[in-house]
């Protein structure tokens, strides 16, 4: 068979979201047939088998992009800044969501959508600086000039976090009545409950990698067409 | 050091040089956020009980807005007839760049401050007659340059660059807002009890930004 037979790859393809699909629908069953529903905040509390993972993996997308900035600007190599614009994407997907799961949980627990508590704000400037960080490299004049631009922007942006985190730390002890806090998400968790919540972590982060896997594999067909249109002069 | 100190001294005379010629930066920082000024008392409507929880802010919101308008200026200069070229022909490393532009924005910035705050504090009336005042604003113009120099070298290249600039500088920013905002409420309020953590805060930003933008920018600068 020859090696570069598409079919080849497109069969590893179907058997890993195969398997992924199954680990999704057992995570699924677990969180709601398995763990035990939440005395006092009922059914609602199940979003936080999502939300907790999400936050987790958004984290864990923007120190991906932070190596992979830092490896670029050292290395000049065009993979480090493909896997930071993958991890980039797919973190700002999941920082979405997470902000989207986080108010459809605050709602009935806390009695509002949103509140100005440190960790809230800290994920919201993450979210708006990671979403500059994309529109950097759609708005660059060059593929080459984005990359290196975006890189300084993934440094920068990651080293803020701590700073940020820390400065509406400071800033909630200053306004205490506009908090509401945290206090009620944390405590004792079921041991039920952690379990499940670690399987979901650990399928939010397959989830992840498969992404940023399929992500990198655009950009590589993305840079064949180029470089096929190159060699016939089609521009 | 002298290798050091004295081109970063030249690249900023350079500056002040263009500046005093044309007053473009200091006259766009000190109109508009003087403008800013008179709108937001429209909108707060200050009286003496207020007064104190609605001037930090549409200060420091006005001065950051301005800052964005001036570095956005200050960058274009450069670009307009290949004069960042020439700056990038010059037998110097490009943190020695970095910290020339750097000097030359926190100077006009803080030209303009000096006349901006003394002006807020008049238009409001509220008495700033504190050592800390001088400060905070010196603290949070260095780091707001620092951040404002290294992005608006990388905006000056992208499309529309003009609504690149505070998207990117904004949110990272947002720390040294909060301080500054926090910290001269504090001294307002006549009880600078909690100032140490603001001051601390702005010249850990301020240190942290510094170097990280000298190191990145030869990366923006690159050809």
């Amino acid at each position: 068979m020859d090696s570069n037979n598409p079919y080849k790859s497109f069969d590893v393809r179907v058997f890993l979201i195969s398997v992924l699909a199954a680990i999704m629908i057992t995570n699924l069953a677990l969180i709601f047939f398995w763990a035990p529903t939440e005395m006092v905040m009922g059914l609602v509390q199940k979003v936080l088998y999502v939300h907790v993972p999400l936050a987790w993996i958004g984290f864990l997308a923007f120190f991906v992009v932070f190596i992979g900035s830092v490896m670029y600007l050292w290395k000049k190599t065009q993979p480090w800044d493909g896997l930071a614009q993958a991890a980039a994407e797919v973190g700002v997907l999941c920082t979405t969501l997470m902000l989207v799961t986080g108010a459809i949980w605050a709602k009935p627990v806390w009695g509002v959508w949103w509140t100005w508590d440190p960790r809230l704000t800290t994920s919201t400037i993450l979210w708006l600086m990671y979403v500059g960080y994309l529109m950097l490299r759609g708005y660059a004049p060059s593929r080459e000039q984005g990359a290196r631009y975006a890189a300084v922007m993934g440094i920068v942006a990651f080293v803020n976090v701590p700073i940020v985190y820390y400065s509406t730390i400071l800033w909630r002890t200053v306004h205490p009545e506009m908090v509401i806090g945290p206090a009620s998400e944390t405590g004792n968790l079921d041991s039920q409950m952690r379990t499940v919540l670690l399987f979901s972590a650990l399928t939010f982060t397959l989830l992840f990698v498969y992404l940023v896997k399929e992500r990198l594999a655009l950009t590589c067909a993305y840079d064949r067409i180029l470089s096929i249109r190159h060699k016939e002069g089609i521009y | 050091m002298n290798y050091f100190l004295i081109p970063i001294l030249q690249i900023a005379y350079k500056d002040i040089i263009l500046e005093l010629r044309t007053k473009d930066i200091f006259v766009t920082i000190l109109i508009f956020a003087l403008l800013m000024g008179v709108i937001f008392s429209f909108v707060f409507v200050p009286t003496k009980q207020n007064v104190v929880l609605i001037l930090p802010g549409t200060l420091w919101v006005s001065i950051t807005f301005a800052g964005v308008l001036g570095f956005n200026r200050s960058l274009v200069l450069e670009k307009d007839k290949g004069n960042l070229d020439g700056l990038l022909l010059c037998p110097v490393t490009r943190d020695v760049i970095y910290f020339g532009k750097f000097l030359g924005l926190f100077l006009f910035m803080i030209s303009a401050e000096i006349f901006i705050v003394p002006l807020y504090a008049v238009l409001y009336n509220v008495s700033i007659l504190d050592v800390g005042i001088p400060v905070i604003v010196i603290l949070t113009t260095i780091g707001f340059a620092a951040v404002g120099t290294l992005f608006s070298a990388i905006c000056v290249n992208t499309r529309s660059r003009e609504v690149m600039l505070p998207i990117l500088l904004l949110p990272v920013s947002v720390p040294i807002i909060v301080a500054a905002v926090e910290g001269t409420r504090s001294i307002l309020e006549g009880s600078p009890v909690g100032i140490e953590r603001w001051v601390q805060l702005l010249a850990a930003f301020d240190v942290i930004f510094l170097v990280l933008a000298a190191f990145t920018f030869g990366a923006v600068l690159e050809e």
